[in-house]
């Protein structure tokens, strides 16, 4: 496997775990037990079961068909959107609560953007019934309220993070504060495909049933398991490594990563870390990240919150610096416009990220008789207030 | 050749106070003026804190410093303007404190050989992790005489301590508790039991303690476990009071001595 993980923790050059002392036991307890406890069949068996009955995987592969004739070619759409809580990112908080438990941890903290990772994991941790602690930014507390308020429901105590840029990266190393803080009982469930080793690994795996239910589903409807491209947003980038995990080492399926444009590339207000972005160190990984001249992290800006972050997994940059991943990114304007398109052509209201990696479609020059997977990785529920705001929805 | 930390720790083994600061804070142009008054009242080492936007370690007080610092516009480049001659003025042992990312854009080396041509005497680099350091920069500090100081908690099991005692050879910096900087929620330092483990082991290293300590009673508890404490937290928030630079920092210093003799 070429592009999976090294026993070093690095894919490339980018990776590895640059955290201070305080955090190092915590790390290497996780390092040393996290792929031998996945292994065992008893956890397997109960994450598998709670996969089928409580999140409702397999997540269908539906074939788009009006969009499908207004792109003139095959789209099929992996619909992440229809797990409980309305997005992926349950697939990995199922999966950690399991090891958490099995670490004997009683106190559960995460970050969370738009707030699906932190619905996500309140959600895991009202089955299991442990204390959660989401750290959000003050300013994604104000533009997702209906998923502060389903934190809130079930239980979950929400901390706004009110320094730097009050977004995910802030609320990010406030989780992280609080793990110094708490370094015995505490679990820390990163949402995404960041983080030190061995969190970009592990969260790439439990994501990684997207593209094994894909494989299957297509073989099954197209008689490949194989389509040309695989299209997924990119913020952190967990449903996309979730997405592209089966298919890395099979160089004729394209894998197309999408990031927020936000205002535009050039605008200054932007959140495109693979143009915008050089290797450094963030939040525990070395690997692409927007940065001053002097080292220190900038603020990225997009519409979308999910998307809203100044790195990339360690997976992506190796990705994007190896070639084997096609990186576009997406305006604010061209999201919302293919919220709008696939709601109209399929009946479907996607999440203002999914609506970035739709949005790429008209960009991937695929031809009739070509295979798109689109990763919908998530409901636009939560976005309802901005869709509102931006829409003038009188007199249509 | 022996550096300024290491002539300290032979001279003075003990009760030795150590003083962090953030460059460029409150002022941008402060850092050498809060530098020669903490020599003048008696402070034993300084630590100078390199601004960072995401201080992962640290608490309120020092991310707050840290934005200002950034906002006056202090850099790597523009703090080692500021130090260009002082080695002129005071020979009191310097550590630069920061994270990774700003030394790694200005470059490791390029910045290593720098601080040492300045007379800098030794780095804090808490995601710096000690098998990249073994593995990429240990000759690289060596060559320039710099020590490179790790952190150690409560959590950190013997055999780690013992091995990131061969890999140093300056002083150990015992965090207190696992705790981000700034934590003052104890009026004592309590972790008896882990100081006497450390001390008990009898590394070549000395220890000074750190984060939390923040007045005279817990100075001088770190100072009965170890060979000196560490100030930060407690130091800045003085640097904010009414008043000027010179009365703060002298009120705090002797307001954490007392009746010791300096």
């Amino acid at each position: 496997m070429k592009y999976s993980v090294d026993e070093n923790g690095f894919y490339g050059r980018f990776g590895g775990a640059y955290v201070p002392e305080m955090l190092y036991p915590n790390v290497e307890e996780l390092r040393q037990n996290y792929l031998k406890i996945m292994a065992e069949p008893d956890f397997q068996e109960e994450m598998q079961s709670l996969l089928r009955d409580y999140v409702g995987r397999p997540t269908p592969l539906y074939f788009a068909r009006r969009l499908s004739e207004k792109y003139n070619t095959n789209i099929y759409l992996k619909r992440e959107d229809l797990n409980h809580t309305g997005a992926h990112k349950i697939n990995n908080t199922i999966g950690q609560i399991l090891l958490a438990r099995r670490l004997g941890k009683t106190r559960i903290i995460a970050e969370t953007g738009a707030g699906q990772h932190g619905v996500a994991t309140a959600t895991v941790c009202a089955l299991m019934n442990l204390e959660c602690i989401v750290y959000m930014g003050e300013v994604d507390i104000q533009r997702q309220a209906p998923n502060v308020a389903r934190m809130k429901m079930l239980g979950a105590t929400v901390v706004p993070a009110t320094s730097g840029s009050r977004t995910l990266k802030d609320a990010t190393n406030e989780a992280i504060r609080d793990w110094i803080n708490n370094p015995e009982d505490t679990y820390y469930i990163i949402g995404s495909v960041v983080g030190p080793h061995p969190y970009p690994d592990m969260v790439a795996r439990f994501q990684a049933v997207i593209s094994e239910e894909m494989k299957a589903q297509l073989l099954e409807k197209t008689g490949s398991e194989n389509p040309d491209y695989v299209v997924a947003c990119v913020g952190g980038g967990s449903n996309a490594a979730g997405a592209f995990y089966h298919y890395l080492d099979t160089p004729e399926v394209k894998l197309v990563a999408v990031e927020a444009a936000g205002l535009g590339i050039d605008s200054g207000e932007s959140a495109a870390t693979s143009v915008l972005g050089k290797e450094g160190i963030i939040h525990g990984s070395r690997t692409l990240l927007m940065q001053t001249e002097d080292g220190q992290v900038t603020e990225p800006y997009s519409i979308s919150a999910g998307l809203d972050y100044p790195g990339v997994g360690p997976l992506h940059a190796h990705l994007h610096q190896s070639g084997r991943a096609i990186f576009e990114s997406i305006t604010d304007e061209e999201a919302l416009q293919a919220v709008l398109e696939l709601t109209r052509l399929e009946g479907i209201i996607p999440a203002l990220e999914t609506a970035h990696a739709l949005a790429a479609i008209g960009r991937l020059g695929a031809k009739p008789n070509d295979v798109v997977v689109i990763n919908l990785s998530g409901r636009g529920d939560k976005d309802l207030a901005t869709y509102l705001d931006r829409f003038n929805f009188d007199g249509k | 050749m022996e550096n300024r930390i290491q002539q300290l720790f032979a001279q003075k083994p003990e009760g030795l106070l150590s003083v962090y600061f953030t460059a460029g804070f409150p002022n941008l142009e402060d850092t050498v003026p809060i530098i020669m008054e903490l020599e003048k009242n008696g402070v034993d080492l300084i630590e100078i804190g390199m601004p960072f936007s995401d201080p992962l370690a640290d608490g309120p007080t020092i991310q707050q410093s840290s934005e200002v610092a950034i906002r006056n516009g202090l850099s790597i480049p523009k703090l080692f303007e500021q130090l260009q001659d002082i080695r002129q003025h005071t020979q009191i042992p310097l550590v630069l404190m920061g994270y990774l990312n700003p030394v790694m854009q200005y470059g490791v080396e390029r910045f290593l050989c720098k601080a040492s041509e300045l007379g800098i005497d030794g780095l804090i680099l808490p995601d710096l992790p000690l098998s990249d350091y073994v593995r990429e920069y240990k000759a690289l500090f060596e060559q320039n005489g710099l020590s490179n100081i790790f952190l150690i908690t409560p959590q950190t099991p013997e055999q780690r301590i013992r091995e990131i005692d061969t890999h140093t050879n300056g002083f150990i910096y015992m965090v207190s508790s696992a705790s981000v900087t700034g934590t003052t929620t104890g009026q004592s330092v309590t972790n008896t039991a882990y100081f006497e483990r450390v001390s008990g082991l009898g590394l070549r290293n000395p220890g000074i303690i750190g984060f939390g300590i923040h007045n005279h009673d817990t100075f001088t508890q770190a100072c009965n476990h170890a060979s000196g404490a560490i100030i930060g937290s407690a130091f800045i928030k003085a640097l904010t009071k009414a008043g000027s630079l010179e009365e703060n920092i002298s009120t705090f210093i002797q307001s954490i001595r007392q009746n010791e003799i300096a």
